[in-house]
């Protein structure tokens, strides 16, 4: 996938290993196995394997290089692996980039990984690409987020810290893709379409995705505010026509988003909040139908920890599409209709054991709008400081094929995982 | 603050100095008091610290598993309010893993977890007490400390533990605990806790704290060694301090966001 962009990767290992003093450097990794089996034997068209989502085999390499005395460092990640679905054998350059450090600020460059907002698996502010289909396969939390090239300035004060950062390439997120998942096309007749993503900065300088947070701890508060100025990461629709197309093409509209966050102990657990104005700037007017309205979308949430290793979260989430009337007259038939105000609960329990080396977890989405939900029970165990093994579920119901989780109910999957850290 | 703790050091120089001294003072003092001090000396000695600590977590069929970390540590105030900074080394899977407690006398801490692989600062909740620290026999509480005035003291007698004069203190929960008695041997010369026992509610010996091996660090003196060891399990924890500084003239800042994602590599080294 990436295999130009492993070079830096190899040459820096060479340039910096045979310098370095075994304390500034740290080499470091994993092998993993990680497998998941549709658990029903409806497998969707293209499917390669029949019922195997997921099979591979995968090793990590990660290394950094930050010297005592010096304000520079150097991070790479990169995996290799081994997919049987696809059956291929690919790197997958994950991290790396190039530290600058003052006292006042620091400046970071490179392929980076963002995690933004209170949220927990609920994003409004954590504008960065992401890989669904890893997270609805049972990959390990970490394959969620993709990382994105990109620049950061850090500014620290005593006022406000912030974090800039410029995007010059566009990445949309990772959906659950043809021959691996189900899930609901409008117009399932016509399946060649174009896929447009928007051009990199140096050919369209106005393509330039930024992003902001300032943060600061105040009161007992976490508090951070959010712009960005992008685009969307899912893509959205272009027909001749919608309601008998003959051509269809996708692409990602302009976004801005605009929050606010704030986290604190309270109620005996930590309370959460975030609000996001996400302002759909190639549809104001609400009368496209293939591009997303304007919403606001926030969420609450509320974590207690109890005796024993115990920990509850819950979080309410809520997408309010604005010129909501103009949608529904726009809407094409071939569309399934969302409510003005789609919501979620979640609920995330945790339970650790035998000296925290066994976890039982469970986390749940529930859509009552859309009447449909994800259910991810897991069961984790490491054997020794080294030596992990995970087994779960991603189980997704709903009343309807078309709903965010209802449309890959056939998918529903067991998925496991063998990890060794060295 | 800084009189406080002078007048501290001063008493436990005139308390150590003299054997007549001694006795006198120490009819003065309460079991309440004793453990007062005890706290002191053994929660906030210095107005910082750092150290390297290797934590070896071993079952009863002997497995041993490791954490290792670098601590740092303010205090804002005798007793009072205290920040700690952690940087995990080990094990392999949470290295760069970074841990931030804002520590309350009167209030649930808080806590912000760094976890690298998704550049995620976490808050986590922090009404748990009791719970683990990091899978050890540590609790939380045992790792920074517990308020004197949660327990009722009874000093039961002074007694000899190896070459060392120590108070024996009974102390019995206000409120309903993981345990319903704890019994501590207290140096008499340097209130150091050197044995801890923790009774569970059949009122049977469940953890037992050790001091193994005490050092001086610029004049404070300091658990470098340390067990817990849970008698039902069989279950073990042993603690070693490495590289123990105080006083380093830690920074408010150092227990930022900011150091949670990128470590201060001065201090964690």
């Amino acid at each position: 996938m990436d295999k130009i962009k492993i070079l830096p990767f190899i040459a820096a290992a060479f340039i910096f290993i045979p310098m370095a003093n075994a304390s500034e450097l740290s080499l470091q990794g994993f092998l993993q196995t990680n497998y998941s089996v549709r658990v029903n034997d409806d497998n969707p068209q293209g499917a390669k394997q029949g019922n195997l989502i997921l099979g591979e085999e995968r090793a990590q390499l990660k290394g950094s290089f930050y010297p005592q005395k010096s304000k520079i460092g150097i991070f790479i990640k990169s995996d290799f692996y081994h997919d049987w679905v696809g059956e291929n054998w690919a790197f997958d350059f994950r991290e790396g980039y190039l530290d600058f450090r003052d006292d006042k600020f620091s400046f970071r460059a490179g392929r980076q990984i963002y995690t933004w907002g209170v949220g927990d698996l609920l994003f409004i502010n954590d504008v960065f690409p992401k890989d669904w289909e890893a997270f609805y396969s049972g990959r390990p939390l970490e394959y969620l987020k993709i990382g994105a090239d990109s620049l950061k300035l850090d500014i620290y004060s005593d006022i406000v810290s912030a974090e800039a950062v410029v995007m010059p390439f566009f990445e949309p997120d990772d959906l659950p893709s043809v021959g691996r998942f189900h899930f609901f096309d409008p117009y399932p007749n016509i399946p060649n379409r174009e896929h447009e993503k928007p051009d990199p900065a140096f050919k369209n300088f106005g393509n330039t995705e930024y992003a902001l947070r300032l943060y600061r701890y105040i009161g007992d508060f976490d508090v951070s505010a959010y712009a960005y100025k992008g685009f969307f990461r899912s893509p959205a629709m272009k027909a001749d026509n919608f309601n008998s197309p003959a051509t269809i093409s996708s692409f990602y509209p302009e976004l801005a988003v605009y929050g606010l966050s704030a986290q604190r102990s309270a109620l005996g657990g930590v309370v959460s909040t975030e609000y996001g104005y996400y302002d759909s700037l190639d549809d104001r007017s609400g009368r496209d139908p293939g591009i997303n309205n304007s919403q606001s979308r926030f969420l609450i949430g509320y974590q207690k920890a109890f005796p024993e290793d115990f920990t509850v979260g819950i979080q309410y989430y809520g997408e309010l599409t604005h010129e909501y009337s103009r949608y529904e007259d726009t809407l094409p038939s071939a569309f399934a209709k969302r409510k003005q105000l789609h919501q979620y609960a979640t609920l995330r329990l945790t339970k650790l054991l035998k000296y925290q080396t066994l976890k039982l977890s469970l986390f749940t989405f529930y859509s009552p709008d859309e009447e449909d939900f994800l259910i991810t029970p897991e069961v984790s165990y490491n054997f020794t400081d080294n030596l992990l093994g995970v087994i779960g579920m991603n189980i997704f119901t709903g009343a309807k094929d078309t709903t965010t989780f209802g449309q890959h109910k056939k998918d529903s999957n067991v998925y496991v995982t063998a990890k060794y850290s060295f | 603050m800084k009189v406080i703790k002078i007048l501290f050091v001063v008493s436990l120089f005139f308390s150590a100095g003299s054997n007549q001294k001694l006795s006198f003072a120490q009819s003065e003092l309460s079991a309440a008091d004793i453990i007062a001090k005890s706290r002191l000396a053994f929660y906030y000695a210095g107005d910082d610290t750092r150290a390297k600590v290797l934590m070896e977590l071993i079952n009863k069929d002997g497995q041993k598993r490791i954490r290792e970390l670098t601590l740092l540590k303010k205090d804002y105030e005798e007793g009072g309010n205290q920040k700690y900074f952690m940087y995990f080394h080990k094990p392999a899977d949470v290295k760069d893993t970074t841990f931030m407690v804002y520590k309350y006398p009167d209030k649930d801490d808080d806590r912000w977890l760094f976890i690298p692989a998704i550049n995620l600062v976490k808050r986590i909740a922090a009404n748990d007490k009791y719970s683990s620290f990091v899978g050890s026999d540590f609790t939380y509480e045992d790792v920074s400390g517990r308020k004197p005035d949660e327990d009722r003291h009874t000093l039961l007698r002074k007694e000899k533990l190896g070459e060392k004069s120590c108070f024996v203190i009974e102390s019995i929960p206000k409120e309903p605990s993981e345990y319903i008695k704890r019994i501590s041997w207290i140096d008499e010369t340097n209130f150091l806790p050197l044995r801890e026992e923790f009774y569970d509610r059949q009122n049977e010996l469940y953890r037992q704290f050790e001091a193994v091996e005490i050092k001086d660090v610029n004049g404070f003196p300091t658990i470098t060694k340390r067990l817990m060891r849970n008698i039902k399990t069989g279950h073990r924890t042993e603690v070693t301090f490495q590289e123990v500084e105080y006083n380093l003239g830690l920074q408010d800042d150092t227990f930022s966001e900011r150091y949670l994602r990128k470590p201060p590599l001065e201090w964690i080294r």
